[in-house]
């Protein structure tokens, strides 16, 4: 297997602090990879890097072989990375479907010129895409919803629109900010099972950020940790549920109950207890 | 329910919010007297030889007043209502009487500070006494209030024709001279002179415009017509829907015929503002980009049909009008690309201010000496022929050609702004206007999007400003004004951003109706003011909001699940309004 995502030397300061130091990490094709830490460790930060929100000061980002830590948001979502955001970043004035229909803008042609005119191109371009936005609606859980203001939408539905929103991309690399926060366990496992799906049926490399320790060693195949903008550890599930360091640093606190409780990582681990978290 | 809560709360707490309307009555008339609209109207007959339009604007200020306590008065009993009205109306009249007591008794030389106390608004208030008369306003405040207040205790059946006859009077005392002047030379010659006096109603045409006004209400029609609307089946709701886009389009193809140039001229730069608006609801109500500076694309537009058609001193060309427009629309759109490229990476307010500062820079730059030998300076371009050449006496003569003009290009732009907005450039700017990093990630190239919506609302700025030199037949840097912007910015905001027949409806509101009312036109900005305060108030979204497109198509069986479930998002959210 390739390294669908890499990064090395990655450093990003704001004044004297810094964020995310000397960062080298890799992740294969097809796999999902998480990256945990405490509060304030820089992992939101790592992604807005990747996806081209924050402009890196030292070392190279690069996606299937090609440098992107230079490039535009937007052409770096063309490249065939999407995210979601820690708190929900839908357009809220627009239905959900409207909202889907922006995440595939980069697959549609039209210019405005053929839009006027209502060329045959446009036109079943428009078909296409309106058909593609519902069956990701579907796909989501959503159907029936799609005429719905964004903002009007319940929390969790907000959630899963904008995970659509970003599959409309047709990524390669789903970055997903926190997927499960705030939700309940039910919600959280439903949520599980979801990203899951992503990788088994759409074949989709999945690197998210998340603080259910529940859902991190369930489904992550490589975890990255983060604490003061370092990398202290690395690994799998089960080596990082024994590294000292990250006890110490992260789940000592308070998560280590949890992590023992979920129990050794594997394809598909036997449902958790709803009432543990 | 209000009897109930008056056994409680007695006293003269009860009468609080009485009291609150009368003091708010008060101070609305004494603002009204001091800044000058009540002796201004004053010389302006609403019905001639009864009262002025300066009376009637303090008597309806009482009026409402009266009616409005009334409806908080703290008990539901008719008596207890008529006071609560005579109680307000008075109160507010003494605010009235204490300015008569203050500038005329004491003699404290107001007009030093507000010039419009004057000896002639004195008379007004009391009605000629003098200072013996301060108890006039007071009367005539408490004797108002109390009609209003019997009125609005009074059912339905008679409160609506009573408001409604009266409400007719006032409008049609508003539009009398203006109705009246074209109307002499057509056969109805007799009729307008027995309703309408020069200035205002005749007291003949009062008494007929409230006996409609009033039959109106009681023969209107029982069931609200949306719902019976929504009755009808299927196939004849089509009829009836084509039968009223038909007459509609026929009203608007006949509105500038008949009733005159100057109402011609006036439809014509309401059409022009129409079709400026339909660009700027791309620029601001689908990209979110605020532009200030609409000004400099309509002068571009203006300056090349000038010097393309112009056979003055500075035309080049002597092209006729129509071939001249393209190029006028081409320059606009590079135009704006130039300004738009160093300007459209910065955001919100700062976009404002920048645009703000481009706009007044045009119209600087072509007053200016420097620009003289080819714009003309000061004394602008003259000579720009009509769009289309016909005889004085023909139907198309004058402002009526523009009108038509004006009015297809607009439904032009408004087609073109259609289709954008269902197209994938659409939805890019709309999520630009929602959240400007999200709609990067997602793979918006924001400058690239950005500059072309404020590219096609150059586009349009300038063919408005063709359009405009065609109407005036002269271009000054002058006719360059900041107004132009910020007409075009108010009237798409007051009739709801993103909404075509908003645009409509605001441009008759903000241009229509102060260009007609041009003897008012001191009290335009205070009129702007005003409806804006009170939109941004009661209804930020504008007259008419743009909808929310449906377009997931349920099928059958989800519909009902999906009713279902709107209505249980609808319950939060209105609460949620409530609450604020």
């Amino acid at each position: 297997m390739t390294a669908i995502l890499e990064a090395s030397g990655v450093t990003k300061r704001f004044g004297g602090l810094v964020a995310v130091g000397n960062l080298d990490f890799e992740m294969e094709h097809g796999s999902i990879a998480s990256v945990i830490g405490p509060n304030g460790a820089g992992k939101t930060t790592f992604f807005n890097c990747i996806s081209g929100f924050f402009h890196i000061d030292e070392g190279r980002i690069t996606f299937e072989g090609d440098e992107i830590h230079r490039l535009r948001p937007d052409q770096i979502s063309h490249l065939g990375i999407s995210r979601t955001y820690q708190n929900t970043r839908l357009f809220p004035t627009m239905t959900a479907l409207e909202n889907i229909l922006v995440g595939e803008h980069q697959h549609l042609r039209a210019t405005w010129l053929g839009a006027v005119v209502g060329t045959r191109r446009q036109r079943d371009e428009e078909v296409r895409a309106l058909e593609e936005a519902r069956r990701l609606l579907t796909f989501v859980g959503l159907r029936g919803q799609g005429d719905m203001l964004a903002a009007k939408l319940p929390y969790g539905d907000q959630r899963r629109l904008e995970v659509a929103r970003a599959l409309a991309g047709r990524p390669r690399l789903l970055l997903l900010d926190e997927p499960t926060a705030g939700m309940n366990p039910s919600e959280t496992l439903a949520m599980t099972e979801f990203i899951r799906r992503l990788r088994g049926e759409l074949g989709m490399s999945i690197l998210l950020i998340e603080h259910e320790m529940r859902v991190v060693m369930g489904i992550s195949d490589r975890i990255t940790v983060l604490d003061y903008g370092l990398k202290i550890a690395e690994g799998t599930p089960r080596e990082i549920q024994g590294d000292p360091r990250v006890i110490e640093a992260y789940l000592g606190r308070s998560a280590s109950v949890d992590v023992s409780a979920a129990g050794p990582a594997g394809p598909d681990p036997a449902s958790p207890s709803p009432g543990a978290a | 329910m209000t009897a109930a809560v008056a056994t409680r709360t007695t006293g003269l707490r009860a009468w609080q919010p009485v009291i609150r309307f009368g003091l708010i009555g008060g101070v609305v008339g004494l603002y009204l007297c001091l800044v000058g609209i009540v002796p201004t109207f004053d010389e302006r007959p609403l019905v001639a030889g009864v009262i002025s339009l300066g009376q009637a604007s303090l008597l309806l200020t009482a009026l409402a007043t009266g009616y409005l306590a009334a409806t908080r008065a703290p008990s539901a009993r008719r008596g207890v209502e008529i006071a609560a009205g005579a109680l307000a109306g008075g109160l507010g009249g003494s605010f009235l009487a204490a300015l008569v007591l203050i500038g005329l008794g004491l003699g404290v030389n107001l007009r030093a500070v507000l010039l419009h106390a004057s000896p002639e608004l004195y008379d007004t208030l009391t009605l000629g006494l003098g200072v013996s008369g301060f108890w006039v306003p007071i009367v005539l405040g408490a004797v108002c209030g109390s009609l209003a207040a019997l009125t609005a205790s009074l059912p339905a059946s008679i409160r609506l024709p009573i408001v409604w006859g009266f409400t007719a009077v006032v409008v049609m005392g508003l539009f009398a001279g203006l109705l009246r002047t074209p109307s002499l030379t057509t056969p109805v010659a007799p009729l307008a002179r027995f309703l309408f006096a020069p200035e205002g109603l005749t007291v003949a045409g009062a008494v007929i415009v409230f006996a409609i006004g009033a039959g109106a209400a009681i023969l209107r029609p029982r069931a609200v017509p949306r719902r019976r609307y929504a009755a009808l089946p299927e196939s004849r709701r089509k009829v009836v829907l084509r039968a009223g886009v038909l007459l509609l389009v026929a009203t608007v193809l006949v509105l500038p015929l008949g009733l005159g140039s100057f109402f011609a001229q006036v439809v014509a730069i309401v059409a022009i503002y129409v079709l400026m608006g339909f660009g700027m609801n791309i620029t601001l109500g689908l990209a979110g980009l605020l532009d200030l500076g609409f000004v400099a694309f309509f002068a571009v537009g203006a300056y090349t049909v000038g010097l393309l058609t112009s056979t003055g001193e500075f035309g080049l060309a002597g092209w006729p009008w129509l071939a001249a427009v393209p190029f006028a629309v081409l320059f606009a759109m590079a135009f704006a690309a130039f300004l738009g490229l160093p300007i459209l990476r910065i955001r919100g307010d700062y976009l404002a201010i920048a645009t703000l500062g481009f706009g007044e820079i045009v119209r600087i730059m072509a007053g200016s000496d420097l620009l003289k030998a080819w714009l003309g300076g000061p004394q602008g371009i003259l000579n720009i022929p009509k769009p289309i050449a016909v005889g004085p006496d023909s139907f198309l003569a004058g402002p009526v050609q523009i009108y038509y003009i004006a009015l297809a290009c607009a439904v032009v732009v408004a087609f073109v702004a259609w289709r954008l907005r269902g197209s994938r450039l659409g939805r890019s700017w709309m999520a630009i206007r929602e959240d400007e990093d999200v709609a990067e990630a997602t793979g918006v190239n924001l400058v690239q999007t950005k500059l072309l919506a404020y590219m096609l609302g150059g586009a349009f700025a300038g063919l408005g400003g063709a359009v405009f030199a065609g109407l005036v037949g002269s271009i000054f840097a002058s006719s360059m004004q900041l107004f132009v912007s910020i007409n075009v910015v108010a009237l798409v905001v007051v009739g709801g951003m993103g909404s075509n027949p908003g645009v409509v409806v605001g441009a008759i509101v903000l241009i229509g109706l102060p260009e007609l009312f041009r003897e008012f036109a001191e009290y335009r900005f205070l009129f702007y003011g005003v409806a804006l305060i009170a939109m941004m108030l009661y209804r930020p979204e504008g007259l008419l909001p743009s909808r929310v497109t449906r377009r997931e198509l349920y099928s059958a069986d989800e519909l009902e699940a999906v009713a279902e479930s709107e209505i249980a998002v609808a319950v939060p959210a209105a609460s949620q309004e409530a609450g604020r």
